[in-house]
């Protein structure tokens, strides 16, 4: 690699640090990653009573891994795609086009931000999980890397569909409206909050067909034990298959992406970002 | 750093920067959205070291212009060059030597002022060359833009102004060979406007060339080496600030009633005209007023007469008054 891109691959890494040290030290940042986390663990606590049919583990133990699972598809869908928009509008993606290699480190930048945001709701729902859920095994290193590989893989495969989205949409308050409804409806079928085995078999073949699913499963796979394969719909982890699936997904995805991604990118200028300040200026 | 040093190359193989070559070069460029053409066939360079003021009303097509060159537009027809390249095929090397200031910025609003220009300059480094240090120091820019007490602020409480000079400071800091400013002194202070035109100053000198977009010819007449005012689509008038005032002082327009009946008619040499408009109606010639127009009255009818809507009479009108 030329000392051109090492730069701008040196530069993008300290430029999600940067990023990630802005989330955590801004309110609105904090509350909107780990707001709804917040949420579902109080409403697992209130919930702590009630174990999943036919076993003896409480349902809250299954809604953990199912919302870290959540946690990743949201990052890679709905933070990639508001975040593209709104650096759009504002400016950010023209100020890297401006620099040279600019679009490198920001797309760097991007990446390891966002990744260090999902890794940390992930990392406090676990910690939340072992210390308030009666019964909830944090698992050991083997299982952690599990939740590492499932989080990268989950986050490259929903991602480009994030990033899509993100270069079709222009304006970032419409990136939401459009999103929200598709993936509640992707949410009821995957299995997240209740088990998939027990849903219709034409529900089963849509979650199996999309990420959110697997990346569900294989965080369950890591703090669930195997009693609970029963409710699963092969009564097995699959994690090979939960592999292949995303791997699929996250290739596919690329290679939809990239050219749409370069489209935008070379239809960004100086005039659009005056139209969206404008359109941003009018919404008040 | 030291990775950075060996990928250097000599500047004699970019080449554009130095000599009478212009490191802009602009003929026929036509830009047209649908049925409308902004461009119409706009004419300019800009050589090393040349302030270069394009001047022109709102919409007259400033910042499609400037956009072009800086390579995030593409053009619908016309040949241009910058630093010897084409912007729309040029690659990140050509980029790293070019310096953009954009109309509109809010981005990177968390960001603190230093943080965000330490940043940018990082992408430089790799690009320097002997004799061209890049990036420049970034505390001794701060203190160029008067910014270095703001250097830990975070970039969206800074007033309009400040914000503007933080984007000239991020315009600079590659060191660049070619500078385009669209509108850079939108929210200046007198003070902070003062400061921005010794900065263009020293930049020139430095043999930056720089390309300019205004609507406030005051600006345009206190820092361009030349003017090119843009209207209609097409380079209206091109000179110095003084060839442009000579030029239209050239014509008086001469005022008056007659039978209750008002002319108007404006002639290079008022004297002849009226001798002869006394030979011919005598004492019915009243009300009588002759006025040399200076290059302000000339640009305000024209800014007044786009903004009433006809653009290219407005363009004819303004062609004719400054002939």
């Amino acid at each position: 690699m030329n000392a051109p891109s090492m730069t701008a691959l040196r530069a993008g890494f300290s430029r999600g640090l940067i990023e990630y040290r802005h989330t955590l030290s801004s309110k609105g940042d904090l509350f909107a990653h780990f707001g709804t986390i917040t949420v579902f663990i109080v409403v697992s606590l209130i919930m702590s009573g009630q174990d999943i049919d036919g076993t003896d583990v409480p349902i809250a133990n299954m809604w953990m891994p199912g919302l870290m699972g959540l946690t990743v598809c949201m990052s890679g869908l709905l933070t990639v795609a508001s975040t593209l928009a709104t650096d759009r509008e504002d400016g950010t993606l023209l100020r890297a086009k401006a620099v040279p290699d600019g679009m490198i480190g920001y797309l760097i930048g991007k990446a390891v931000h966002i990744a260090l945001v999902t890794a940390s709701v992930v990392a406090v729902l676990i910690v939340a999980a072992t210390l308030l859920l009666d019964g909830f095994d944090p698992g050991g290193p083997a299982d952690w890397a599990t939740v590492a590989w499932v989080l990268v893989l989950g986050l490259l495969a929903t991602a480009p569909l994030g990033a899509i989205a993100g270069s079709l949409i222009s304006s970032p308050r419409a990136v939401m409206a459009v999103l929200v409804l598709p993936f509640m409806a992707v949410m009821g079928v995957s299995g997240i909050f209740y088990q998939a085995g027990a849903l219709p078999e034409w529900m089963q073949w849509i979650a199996q067909a999309l990420p959110l699913y697997w990346i569900g499963l294989g965080m369950r796979s890591a703090f669930l034990p195997d009693t609970l394969l029963a409710v699963e719909i092969t009564e097995s982890w699959r994690l090979d298959q939960a592999a292949l699936v995303l791997t699929a997904w996250a290739v596919v995805g690329f290679l939809v992406a990239v050219p749409i991604l370069r489209r935008m990118a070379r239809r960004e200028s100086g005039a659009r970002v005056e139209a969206g300040r404008r359109r941003a200026m009018q919404r008040g | 750093m030291a990775l950075v040093e060996e990928d250097t190359h000599a500047p004699a193989a970019h080449g554009g920067a130095d000599g009478p070559g212009a490191a802009v070069e602009v003929s026929g460029l036509r830009m047209r959205y649908g049925d409308s053409e902004v461009l119409a066939g706009v004419d300019l360079h800009v050589r090393s070291g040349e302030v270069v003021v394009l001047l022109g009303p709102n919409g007259a097509g400033k910042t499609t212009t400037v956009e072009i060159l800086e390579g995030f537009r593409a053009r619908s027809a016309g040949d241009v060059r910058v630093l010897g390249a084409d912007p729309a095929t040029a690659d990140e090397r050509w980029r790293a030597r070019l310096g953009v200031v954009m109309q509109s910025w809010r981005d990177h609003g968390r960001w603190r002022v230093e943080e965000l220009l330490s940043h940018l300059a990082g992408f430089y480094a790799p690009y320097a060359e002997p004799g061209r240090p890049k990036p420049r120091a970034v505390p001794e820019l701060l203190e160029t833009v008067g910014l270095s007490d703001y250097a830990r602020r975070r970039i969206n409480t800074l007033s309009g102004g400040q914000r503007r000079r933080l984007d000239v400071a991020i315009g600079i800091v590659g060191r660049p060979e070619v500078l385009f400013l669209d509108e850079p002194t939108a929210g200046f202070d007198p003070e902070a406007r003062r400061g921005f035109h010794d900065l263009v100053h020293g930049l020139a000198d430095e043999n930056t060339a720089i390309l300019l977009t205004t609507h406030d010819l005051d600006e345009a007449e206190k820092l361009a080496d030349r003017i090119l005012i843009l209207a209609g689509g097409r380079v209206a008038a091109e000179g110095s600030a003084e060839q442009l005032a000579g030029r239209v002082s050239a014509d008086a327009e001469v005022k008056w009633t007659r039978g209750g009946q008002r002319f108007v008619h404006s002639t290079p040499d008022a004297t002849a005209f009226l001798r002869g408009l006394f030979a011919d109606y005598g004492d019915e010639v009243a009300d009588l007023e002759v006025r040399r127009a200076g290059l302000e009255d000339a640009y305000i009818s024209l800014v007044n007469r786009y903004e009433a809507g006809g653009a290219h009479e407005a363009a004819s009108a303004f062609a004719e008054e400054i002939r």
